[in-house]
């Protein structure tokens, strides 16, 4: 018999995992915001946007799922989140709408705007979008202003029917205020950046870009290794949210998130190994001027890591969402997840996952057998 | 009910989920449209190794790139405005609802994104097969993306396989295939992709009709006007059929949607269906007597037949509705807004005190107090057992009058209305195309030629009155008399939903015109430029 603990736990394994893919492959939002940097010319531009061009829905689609795999297990986080962190949530949203038009209309006759102002807000998207979701994500350690009263829509509320409630005024804006949330939103933007420079550096076949790129490499590398470092040592310090197991109340504990690594050995020694990877991956492409697979290493060490972090920020009686006003309204993958039926039916649907893997692998490598280089913008039947 | 949502926040969120669920359906009949069309096309391609069907297919492939990324960019929002403008909704369904959601995530949209890059960029490097199994992929991506977002919606219209958890405050899922297979959801489904087929079809029937006005394309123009005007004939008497289901189960679960869309205040038996009608603006209040018609058209009894599958059955109306006292389907009296209201307070309340009386017993259960904990208990399944009894009406308890429960009338009329004229024009319409296109020479009905560019507008206009009919007609619910809107939306000032209305509002309308200035650019550049353009291959 599966229990509810064991499928609360399991979806947080799938939130985690699907937020490590997520910052992963905002690779294609890092090598947005580096448009202009990176080239000089007009064809290089043009080469830099259609290899994104191939990926960007990826990305999209992965934020997306996670939204809607988030609504489905954890739907008390998808109502205080979404409707209490407003802005942050909108204009980051805004942004990826700006995005979806930008690499199809950008170079299309009868376009009104001009491929500058489609650059641009690719640009921005790129800015806007790894940094928020590093603010939202660093908020899981940090905690926000929000009270949750179930009974609020049966009248019991003193400040109103909505069941969860932000209590500041700034709706979201004010979690950038907090040091420790923009080190984590700078970590994520030079993050992609770093994953944009190994990824061109693998898939272009054009010298001078590529040559740029093992720079750009060294360049966002290592302000993302001080930003994430300040991150990191700043969390594992700090006091985290605890959950007592017995009475579910929610309490601040020393160095919580440190215990967590310590507690759970096996997510402990999988985050310093994806932290290692992702290292190695940009210092060797930094070093050794042959290696061109940095993207594969950095890759998968992003992905575990921030699995990894994930699963610090819900498991070991932690409350993933934490109130910093109030405690006991903090979000557990406990009090704030889908029935024992819902679960069960969307773990079914989980079942399908590697088959849908299997087939983006079989698309992606299919159309990678040859890299990209500006012949193949005229020969591939579409292009940016 | 005190503390009840600020009423500008509620309708500016009302507003805004309206605006961009508008914009977005906007594009997404003509992505799902096209894909069936290109797919086709691409298939006489493969099967026959005729190149002209293969630039033919390309060509709309082109033409349905532009209209995707739109579609795409106003869908993100929609999804993430459940959590952002109704927060209350997330929580209280979002047990039954995110799944859909989250389903149509996983199944439709990597599918989707995935093969159309395969589409879009593989022409060279995957086999003929491959691509058009993805050009198939994408329209089934589509179509599943529909089908998922469909039973979502058709579950807020009627609201089965779920139980009331007063423990959590929600309602929880109990029967996934009663939620994915409702009839109510079948029927919405079929109807929207047949809904989107036809704009599809029309579409490409009425830009081929402006290259052969042009005398230009002649042989692509004709090829397509052949598939698109089959598929948009089957589609719009596919429409008819599954309209009329839809209008059935409005009958059965939404009776007073339905009283909206046929402007019925007093309700009869033996119904007659208004073919034609204006409504009398100086009806005031549903109990006025004032004669709600300036003048009708109608044909006997159809209404009746069409809701009930009998002539003679009797259809309520607005007032009946409200007064309650006529004979349900079931044998049972119908209840009156101020019965159902009095059940609805009680379960509110049932719920309210059943939170206090389970909080006094965890209490008293800290403190050791046995007798108070089990006394707390027995007031809780109290309460719990008085939840349950009156919870069917729990929406009614947040209401004021009988006048809340009435949609806008003449909107809900007037859309529905002018949508079925919109369908059976159309069948009309592509009777005619075909017997021109095989009986007479089409080239030269220049007349019919211009009636096919001029229709093009129309079925975008029928598929956003159709959205009209389905969801201003339900209201005052989110979820059809559990959940009134104003209960169930996030505790925002309305500033900051006016501030984000206008961002999008402004968006997407730049974004619109710029996407019609390309569309329309690259039709005129015609099919074989962009053939030339997209450059040689092997």
């Amino acid at each position: 018999m599966i229990t509810y603990e064991f499928l609360q736990k399991y979806w947080w394994f799938i939130m985690s995992f699907m937020g490590g893919l997520l910052v992963f492959l905002l690779f294609v939002q890092g090598g947005q915001s580096m448009l202009a940097s990176l080239s000089r010319k007009e064809d290089e531009k043009k080469l830099l946007v259609n290899a994104l061009g191939r990926k960007w829905e990826y990305t999209f689609t992965t934020l997306v799922v996670f939204g809607g795999a988030f609504f489905a297990a954890f739907p008390l986080f998808y109502s205080t989140s979404f409707g209490g962190a407003y802005w942050v949530w909108m204009i980051m949203l805004f942004s990826f709408v700006l995005q979806a038009v930008s690499y199809e209309f950008q170079s299309k006759p009868g376009n009104i705007f001009g491929p500058t102002t489609y650059r641009v807000l690719l640009f921005l998207n790129g800015l806007i979008g790894t940094f928020l979701l590093g603010i939202i994500v660093a908020s899981f350690f940090t905690g926000s202003e929000f009270t949750v009263g179930k009974g609020n829509i049966a009248g019991l509320g003193e400040s109103g029917i909505v069941i969860s409630q932000w209590q500041n005024p700034m709706m979201g804006l004010e979690l950038l205020g907090n040091f420790r949330n923009i080190s984590l939103g700078l970590a994520v933007l030079f993050l992609a950046r770093t994953l944009a420079s190994l990824f061109f550096l693998n898939r272009l076949d054009h010298k001078i870009l590529v040559e740029r790129s093992r720079k750009f490499v060294l360049y966002n590398g290592v302000p993302f290794v001080v930003f994430f470092l300040v991150f990191l040592v700043w969390t594992l310090l700090a006091d985290g949210y605890a959950v007592n197991s017995q009475t579910s109340d929610v309490y601040l504990e020393e160095m919580k998130y440190l215990n967590n690594f310590i507690e759970m050995p096996i997510v402990g020694i999988l985050f310093v190994l994806g932290v290692v990877t992702v290292l190695y991956g940009i210092i060797n492409t930094v070093v050794n001027p042959k290696f061109k697979k940095g993207i594969w290493f950095s890759g998968v060490g992003t992905v575990v890591t921030v699995t990894m972090l994930l699963l610090v920020s819900g498991l070991n009686n932690t409350a993933y969402y934490p109130s910093s006003v109030d405690l006991q309204s903090s979000l557990t993958i406990f009090n704030s997840s889908s029935s024992y039926f819902t679960l069960s039916v969307m773990s079914v649907v989980s079942l399908f996952v590697p088959v849908i893997i299997a087939y983006i692998v079989y698309a992606w490598g299919s159309l990678e057998k040859k890299k990209l280089g500006l012949e193949e913008l005229d020969t591939d039947g579409h292009s940016y | 009910m005190d503390l009840l949502l600020n009423a500008a926040t509620v309708n500016w969120s009302r507003g805004q989920f309206a605006l961009t669920a508008m914009y977005h359906w906007i594009f997404i009949p003509l992505t799902i449209g096209l894909a069936l069309i290109m797919a086709i096309m691409e298939t006489i391609y493969v099967r026959t190794g005729d190149e002209k069907w293969k630039n033919i297919s390309r060509f709309w492939q082109k033409i349905f790139g532009i209209n995707f990324a739109i579609g795409i960019a106003t869908g993100i929002i929609l999804e993430f405005q459940f959590g952002t403008n109704w927060s209350n909704y997330s929580w209280f369904v979002g047990d039954i609802f995110g799944a859909p959601l989250a389903i149509e995530g996983i199944f439709a949209f990597f599918l989707e994104a995935t093969f159309v890059t395969v589409m879009f960029f593989g022409w060279n490097r995957v086999s003929k097969g491959v691509h058009l199994l993805s050009t198939w992929m994408v329209f089934l991506g589509a179509v599943l993306s529909a089908l998922w977002i469909l039973v979502a919606n058709a579950w807020m219209q009627y609201p089965v396989g779920m139980e009331f958890n007063p423990d959590t405050v929600r309602n929880e899922m109990v029967d996934f295939w009663a939620i994915a297979l409702s009839p109510v959801a079948i029927n919405k489904f079929l109807h929207t992709v047949f809904a989107s087929l036809a704009v599809g079809s029309s579409f490409v029937v009425g830009v081929s009709a402006w290259y052969l006005l042009k005398n230009r394309h002649i042989d692509f123009a004709l090829k397509s006007i052949k598939i698109a005007s089959i598929i948009g004939l089957i589609t719009f008497l596919m429409l008819a059929y599954t309209g009329d289901g839809s209008a059935y189960e409005v009958s059965q679960k939404q009776p007073m949607k339905l009283a909206a869309m046929e402007g019925l205040y007093e309700g009869k038996e033996g119904a007659g269906l208004v073919m034609i009608g204006m409504l009398n603006p100086g009806k005031q209040t549903y109990n006025d007597d004032v004669d709600p018609y300036v003048f009708k058209l109608e044909i006997p009894k159809l209404l009746s037949l069409l809701g009930y599958r009998d002539f003679n059955a009797f259809v309520p109306g607005i007032k009946d509705i409200i007064d309650g006292g006529y004979t349900l389907q079931d044998g049972t009296t119908a209840l009156s807004f101020d019965e159902r209201k009095a059940r609805g307070e009680l379960a509110i309340k049932a719920l309210a005190d059943y939170q206090v009386a389970k909080k006094a017993e965890k209490e008293a259960l800290n403190r050791g107090d046995s007798d108070a904990a089990s006394a707390a208990a027995s007031n809780a399944a109290n309460f719990e057992t008085i939840l349950r009894e009156n919870y069917a009406h729990f929406g009614y308890g947040y209401l004021e009058t009988g006048e809340d429960l009435i949609p806008d009338v003449p909107l809900t009329f007037y859309s529905f209305h002018i949508m079925v004229m919109i369908g059976m024009y159309f069948i009309l319409f592509f009777i005619v195309v075909l017997f021109y296109l095989y009986k007479k020479d089409l080239r030269k009905t220049r007349w019919l030629l211009y009636v096919a560019l001029w229709s093009i507008p129309l079925t975008y206009i029928s598929g956003q009155l159709g959205w009209i009919v389905a969801e201003v007609g339900r209201q005052p619910w989110t979820i059809q008399d559990i959940l009134p809107v104003k209960v169930a939306a996030s505790a925002l000032s309305p500033g900051h939903v006016i501030t984000t209305f206008i961002m999008f509002a402004v968006i997407f309308t730049v974004l619109l015109i710029a996407e019609i200035t390309i569309m329309v650019k690259q039709i005129k550049k015609g099919p074989e430029e962009v053939t030339t353009e997209i450059g040689n291959e092997k």
